[in-house]
């Protein structure tokens, strides 16, 4: 038996291979299906929603869903488009995101997502949540105003014997991230830079530099995210 | 026809949005030819002397003469455009939103260890200061939004033309960023 899959993504016939999720195999077909919590070579969480799709009517997260012989699956449509634009709009008004203060700015993909779907001002009310910057590890800042709890930091940065050195604790609304002391110490430069590459906005940040990159030359100055995949 | 007329102001701001317009550079001279300004720290005309067609704030809410004057924007302009991040979000000067305002004004005014006379200034002829930055939607209605830290010169101008002449607005990538 074949390990090919064929499918469909908005009419377009594309080709995967046994055990890839929607994402994977969009990608390699040359279609972007956003991604925020997603991130390459990490276990998918689904925890975001930005990348849902519909399949055969239902809305899935196609960072989670396998692909499967002859399915059909919707992904640029009005409907979803603009879900998805509510999305970013509800994270940007969830937390404190001030991009004109903000390190990540230009290489951040929320801020990215926002330019993509040209979200002029967030339908939603601003929460001002109260939350706290951490700086007690050596080697990085934690600012919790622009955590997005995509769970990226504790699922991709571990120590050498797979420790996860990033964590969730509480519950609910109160759900933060934070880093456990021990293992955050012996962190490295190189780890420290790994971390900060792995979140999506800026709310890990390495320690003693900052804004190395010129504006104009950032990662989404120019293009908009996505269109590495899309190949415009 | 008289032209259109447009006023602008700055409330919890910083004027680099005022600045933004200004870098639109000699396309200021068509600007002129396209519309009439009326209130505006451009003119320095203090008060409204008749009806606008487009007011364009940058700076969000902060105290109660922003409020005020957002107002009485507001009721002057047919059309309102909120300009730049501090007017659509707040800003930099949001940055105080999770502080209790009490303890602002005594960092400010008690504890800041520049200051000589340690008082918290109160006179009514003070504006009141709010107990958190407000975006200009929250407290008027806002008819379009222009975000960047500041707009580019080619946003507020792209807006600008197209809302004036009822072109199509085509946006480069470019263009709109809110850094």
């Amino acid at each position: 038996m074949s390990d090919k899959i064929t499918f469909t993504i908005d009419g377009k016939e594309c080709t995967g291979k046994k055990g890839q999720t929607i994402v994977e195999a969009a990608k390699e077909n040359g279609v972007y299906i956003p991604v925020l919590c997603h991130y390459d070579g990490l276990k998918p969480a689904g925890a975001c929603r930005i990348c849902t799709v519909r399949v055969g009517g239902r809305n899935m997260a196609a960072c989670t869903t396998p692909i499967a012989n002859d399915i059909v699956v919707q992904n640029n449509i009005p409907e979803l488009e603009d879900m998805r634009k509510a999305i970013v709009e509800m994270l940007f008004v969830e937390g404190n995101h001030m991009c004109p203060t903000c390190e990540k700015s230009g290489n951040c993909e929320l801020q990215a997502l926002g330019y993509r779907y040209l979200m002029m001002a967030p339908r939603f009310p601003y929460l001002w949540p109260t939350k706290q910057v951490d700086a007690s590890i050596p080697k990085l800042y934690i600012d919790r105003n622009r955590c997005i709890l995509c769970l990226r930091c504790h699922r991709g940065v571990t120590t050498k014997d797979g420790k996860h050195i990033f964590g969730p604790v509480k519950r609910g609304d109160r759900t933060m991230i934070t880093a456990d002391p021990e293992l955050a110490a012996g962190m490295t430069d190189k780890q420290a830079q790994q971390a900060m590459d792995i979140c999506p906005v800026g709310a890990l940040l390495k320690k003693e530099v900052g804004f190395v990159v010129p504006v104009g030359k950032r990662k989404y100055d120019q293009k908009p995210i996505g269109s590495e995949i899309q190949g415009n | 026809m008289s032209k259109p007329v447009v006023a602008t102001a700055s409330l919890a701001g910083c004027f680099g949005c005022h600045m933004s317009i200004l870098d639109i550079d000699d396309r200021i001279l068509q600007l002129i030819e396209l519309v009439e300004f009326n209130k505006s720290p451009v003119d320095d005309i203090k008060k409204f002397t008749k009806q606008c067609d487009i007011g364009i704030i940058e700076g969000g809410c902060c105290n109660s003469e922003n409020v005020e004057n957002l107002k009485e924007f507001r009721k002057h302009c047919k059309i309102l455009i909120s300009l730049g991040e501090c007017a659509i979000m707040g800003g930099l000067p949001a940055m105080r939103n999770g502080i209790p305002v009490e303890e602002c004004l005594k960092e400010a005014y008690l504890d800041c260890p520049t200051v000589d006379d340690k008082i918290i200034p109160n006179d009514d002829e003070l504006p009141m200061i709010l107990d958190r930055v407000y975006p200009l939607h929250e407290i008027v209605k806002i008819d379009y939004y222009l975000p960047g830290c500041p707009p580019r010169a080619d946003l507020i101008w792209e807006a600008l033309v197209a809302l004036l002449t009822g072109k199509e607005l085509n946006l480069p990538y470019e263009v709109v960023k809110f850094d």
